[in-house]
């Protein structure tokens, strides 16, 4: 029997505000221990939420870079449950009416585009963080409790591991480009649970899911998925049931790995929280979060490759963050040809900043310097391994390409008096070279060219002192 | 009317943290029976067309400015922790 | 007994002529306390020290910006957080709580110029309304000491009718204030719902909780309100509708003075003594120029249920947070994380809170959570909109504020439904929100009765107005109980 895959994922993303969503302690990763708290995040008694309006304008923006419905009156609501993490022993989060609702991201896999439909966007609190150790106890650290999140629930959309991964790839550059988060996996502002089920090709009912948590990266989602996938089919196969769990992905097994058996033991018992009143959002409000949404990643690949004339790979890659992309259509606003900016922030840059294990707002690379490097390129003023070196010093200590070619004297020799003079002078020390030549040593004049580049610090025009050369050298 | 046992009390005590002994439970099971007795008079109100009241007063968008303030200093917090370690509270092992 | 006698008033002019310190104030206030609360039993924590402390320190202030409250010694329910003061809230669970915070009312008490003297008794989270909750220890009611204070602010409304201090601050949740402030003779003021922070008060039932103070007049009743009232950031819930001056009503005008009286209220539910009473308040009050008319509530009869439904829900989920593991009772050697969670809230609850936490718990759960919760909050709407129809046509409304007097200690314990049932002619006025205040309108056999004047939103002018009117043409509020004289 043929299954097929059926997932559903629920992603977390960290609100990049200054404060928690219901106090107003500092809402930042990094610190001490304990150090970034509020006397609410610790649920004191008496101690009472208060709603942070910018968490409100990034939930909003989120679901509608997502394609979603906003809310136009929403509440929080109270969901209970103990856990050392959870100060209150009930989270705070939007059950009844989330900010966004039916949306939906469209994905390329193999050449396919799809849409995936979300359900909905909450805004929530985070929990703290719990530290276990092996003898017997664990720590409990408040700073997270309470930083914002939106939890972004899609539909059972999903039917394979590879279109999982385009997704969270799509989903993450999105909300990165609406700058609400940072969308890092590696310090958790970006967490996701995937629910997966198979059921026979062609049946209408969807089987029993399991839930797989702890997936810490796009590839351990796809792994994760795969292998839980896998597992799922052994038991259908063999005429087994499948049973409702929670299960984790082992990174080092690369197995998933059962956590609890899921009964009716959740009960939440959510209840509209009398501390907070409801937000209704009007028109204004609404164009005012409209207004502040930059073009995202399908409109700008879209112009890339209908206005600049991109190749189609050339405007994905170019749009997978909004940094890169950002940069690029600086730098071309600022005078540079497109394919050529592309080409260099594709490779030179990229491979620099792999190198270097750095982020491009880290170097001293601007668009403007970056662009005026490339027109020096395109009129000619220095050579494409010229370029090179004034490069490397336009990425480590900034500045203008025309002032570091000035300074170091990096410009380009195209003055045909100057060239022949020192192209009869080179082979004027090199007769035997000329008579290899002749002797039809095809490969002498790149000896004779490398020469002339060697005096020339490289800064001869190549073409012009091939045309040079080969002049000459008919001349003797 | 809804007659409240033993296993119910335990039930719901379950989800609220609470322990119990049998007696205990057996006196909750009757006085909880009360109580929703007590509440079987509501089922004769109509209630058709009437939404409910969660906040007596209809304020909207009370809303807080994102600027930090008012942090609690750590070493105050952790007075009223019974057992910590590294500025983090310590509890114990969870099954 | 002669300073604290007097109105907060007279008090000033005292202060302001330097015929009296506040350091003297307090200590009479402190040596009032060392003498009688032994029989009383209305404190749990007297802050002796800080007190006179900060007498010292306020009687270094220059005249110019004292406030109408400056050096007057008050006395806080035990459920409003105070920073370095222990603060129980009634219960094991909190026994050696130490906030590290002061609650909005309390800094606002501050800035009043008051001297807090100590942290005074309540039932256990408030759940009651005879003090007799209390995991700490029974307050008495001055007026005869066999008898229960009322509740769950017994040890504010005792402390008031005692003399101990002239001020006190209650929670009202479903009659915690009116209540006791009725059966200790004394005044007490529920604000309307969002008057006054609830920002460091306990929560018990976040949608019903309103503090409110408690005074031997009207005047300092209003004097208190004003400075404790007014929009607070830090919750959410409070009103920004501006604090009129509540003194300034206070202009013994009642004529044209349109009441309504529910039948509902002078039902036979209540004792004739009680009935006798009202009507006869009534009549004073018609002889001030006022008119009543008897009304209808038709839902209230309903009340008790639905409160005791959204309270419990609530309160499972406020009660929550009390899980050993930041503050609070911890038992020392529990294994792991569920032994500490089961430990740390059975043995640092008491029964009555368990007993409504599992009844919260059951109402909230998905079984019950439409035809129970939801379903009281929408009879909820509807005793909320009978006020409203009624509040068209009249000013205020008035009724008794209980149906007794204080009962006699242990009568009522273990009879919780007759209790609940008692609870019908307060907690109406909390879930619809409104303010009420109960002033004392007579006795019966010694004890005080005590009058409910119920008024719009945010109408706590026109209900001071009428109290104090009644209270200026009546000389039930001077009345003393013996103990004032060390009898
Ligand atoms: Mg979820
Ligand atoms: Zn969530």
């Amino acid at each position: 029997m043929n299954f097929e895959t059926i997932v559903g994922l629920e992603v977390h993303v960290e609100l990049k505000t200054d404060t928690k969503i219901m106090s107003p302690a500092h809402a930042h990763f990094g610190a001490e221990p304990n150090m970034n708290i509020h006397v609410t995040d610790l649920a004191y008694p008496g101690v009472l939420p208060t709603l942070n309006k910018r968490a409100i304008d990034f939930g909003m923006k989120a679901s509608m870079a997502l394609n979603c419905d906003v809310a136009t009156v929403m509440n929080f609501d109270r969901k209970h449950y103990f856990y050392p993490d959870n100060p209150k022993a009930y989270q705070i989060t939007q059950d009844e009416r989330p900010v966004g609702s039916n949306g939906w991201v469209e994905i390329e896999v193999d050449g396919k585009k799809k849409k995936i439909r979300i359900e909905r966007v909450h805004l929530e609190e985070d929990a703290g963080k719990l530290t276990h150790t092996d003898e017997g106890h664990s720590f409990v650290d408040l700073n997270r409790q309470g930083t914002p999140l939106i939890e972004i629930v899609t539909e059972a959309d999903i039917r394979s591991p590879e279109e999982a991964y385009a997704f969270l790839e799509k989903l993450k550059a999105i909300i990165q480009y609406t700058g609400v988060s940072d969308v890092r996996m590696e310090e958790g502002s970006l967490r996701c649970d995937a629910n997966i089920s198979l059921r026979p090709y062609g049946q209408k009912e969807f089987g029993t899911k399991t839930e797989l948590k702890n997936l810490n990266s796009f590839n351990f989602v796809r792994r994760g998925i795969a292998n839980e996938v896998e597992r799922q089919e052994g038991i259908l196969l063999s005429g087994g049931e499948i049973e409702q769990q929670t299960r984790r992905y082992d990174e080092a097994t690369g197995q998933t790995v059962l956590m609890r058996i899921k009964g009716s033991a959740n009960d939440y018992r959510f209840i509209n929280d009398p501390d907070l009143s409801e937000v209704h959002i009007d028109e204004a409000w609404m164009e005012r979060i409209r207004a502040e949404i930059p073009e995202l990643p399908d409109a700008r690949k879209e112009r890339y490759v209908n206005e600049l004339d991109l190749p189609d790979y050339d405007a994905m890659v170019l749009t997978l963050t909004k940094e890169m992309s950002d940069f690029f259509d600086a730098t071309v606003t600022a005078g540079a040809d497109a394919k050529l900016a592309s080409n260099w922030l594709m490779g030179e840059v990229s491979a620099y900043l792999n190198a270097e294990q750095k982020e491009l707002r880290a170097t001293e690379l601007t668009p403007e310097g970056l662009s005026s490097m490339i027109k020096l390129i395109s009129d000619g003023t220095i050579s494409s391994k010229i370029a090179k070196k004034v490069f490397k010093e336009l990425i480590e200590n900034g500045g203008n390409a025309a002032d570091i070619v000035k300074e170091k004297g990096l410009v380009q020799i195209s003055d045909e008096g100057t060239l022949r003079k020192i192209v009869t002078d080179i082979l004027d020390t090199n007769e035997q070279s000329i008579e290899d030549y002749k002797n039809g040593k095809e490969r002498a004049v790149g000896f004779l060219v490398g020469q002339i580049m060697k005096a020339t610090k490289g800064q001869a025009n190549p073409p012009l002192v091939n045309k040079i050369l080969l002049e000459e050298i008919a001349k003797r | 009317m809804t007659q409240f046992t033993k296993d119910d009390v335990y039930y719901f005590a379950k989800f609220a943290r609470l322990a119990m002994t049998d007696s205990e439970a057996e006196s909750y099971a009757s006085r909880l029976s009360d109580m929703i007795g007590f509440a079987d008079a509501l089922k004769e109100v109509d209630t058709e067309n009437v939404g409910p009241m969660t906040h007596p007063l209809k304020l909207i968008n009370v809303l807080r400015e994102d600027i930090p303030t008012d942090r609690l200093d750590r070493e105050e917090m952790l007075k009223s922790v019974k057992e910590h370690e590294a500025g983090m509270i310590k509890v114990p092992n969870i099954l | 007994m002669t300073l604290l006698t007097k109105t907060a008033t007279e008090l000033q002019s005292l202060l302001h002529k330097k015929e009296v310190s506040v350091k003297e104030l307090t200590k009479e206030s402190l040596t009032r306390i060392a003498k009688i609360d032994g029989d009383v039993q209305a404190f749990l924590t007297i802050t002796d020290d800080e007190a006179l402390a900060r007498a010292e320190q306020l009687d270094n202030q220059p005249l110019e910006g004292r406030g109408p409250l400056f050096g007057l010694p008050i006395g806080l329910k035990d459920n409003i957080v105070t920073k370095d003061v222990v603060t129980t809230c009634g219960s094991k669970m909190l026994e050696d709580f130490v906030p590290v915070y002061d609650a909005t009312v309390v800094e606002k008490l501050n800035a009043a110029g008051m001297v807090t003297v100590g942290k005074l008794n309540m039932d256990e989270f408030a759940m009651g309304s005879t003090t007799e909750r209390s995991a700490f220890k029974q307050t008495h009611n001055p007026w005869n000491l066999k008898h229960v204070p009322g509740g769950s602010s017994g040890g504010p409304a005792a402390a008031v009718a005692a003399g101990e201090v002239p001020f006190a601050l209650g929670s009202d949740t479903g009659g915690s204030v009116r209540q006791p402030a009725a059966f200790c003779g004394v005044v007490g003021m529920k604000p309307t719902y969002g008057r006054v922070s609830r920002f460091g008060l306990v929560a018990f039932a976040s949608s019903l909780d309103q503090i409110g103070p408690i005074t031997r007049n009207v005047e300092d009743n209003a004097l208190l309100l004003s400075a404790i009232a007014g929009v607070d950031p830090k919750d959410s819930s409070t009103s920004p509708n501006e604090v009129p001056d509540f003194k300034a009503a206070l202009t013994g005008d009642v004529k044209g003075l349109k009441i309504g009286v529910p039948k509902e209220y002078l039902s036979d539910g209540v004792a004739e003594e009680v009935k006798n009473a009202v009507k006869e308040a009534l009549n004073v009050l018609v002889s001030l120029g006022a008119e009543w008319e008897e009304v209808t509530l038709p839902h209230v009869k309903y009340a008790s249920p639905t409160y005791y439904v959204i309270s419990s829900s609530e309160a499972s989920s406020n009660l929550s947070r009390f899980d050993g593991i930041r503050y609070g009772y911890r038992p020392e050697d529990a294994k792991n994380l569920e032994e500490l969670y089961l430990r740390s809230r059975s043995e640092g609850f008491g029964d009555e809170v368990k007993k409504r936490i599992l009844y919260g718990t059951y109402a909230l759960s998905a079984d019950h959570h439409k035809d129970l919760y939801v379903k009281a909050q929408k009879v909820r709407a509807l005793i909320a909109q009978d006020f409203a129809n009624l509040f068209e046509k009249y000013d205020v409304i008035i009724g008794p504020s209980s149906a007794t007097t204080a009962y006699e200690m242990g009568q009522l314990i273990n009879n919780p439904l007759t209790l609940y049932a008692n609870d019908v002619l307060t907690v109406p006025i909390n879930l619809a929100g409104v303010p009420a205040i109960s002033v004392p309108c007579g006795f019966a056999d010694g004890l005080p009765i005590g009058l409910q004047i119920i008024g719009k939103h945010f109408d706590e002018a026109t209900v001071y107005r009428v109290a104090h009117a009644y209270e200026q043409a009546t000389d039930f509020h001077t009345s003393t109980p013996d103990i004032w004289e060390g009898k």
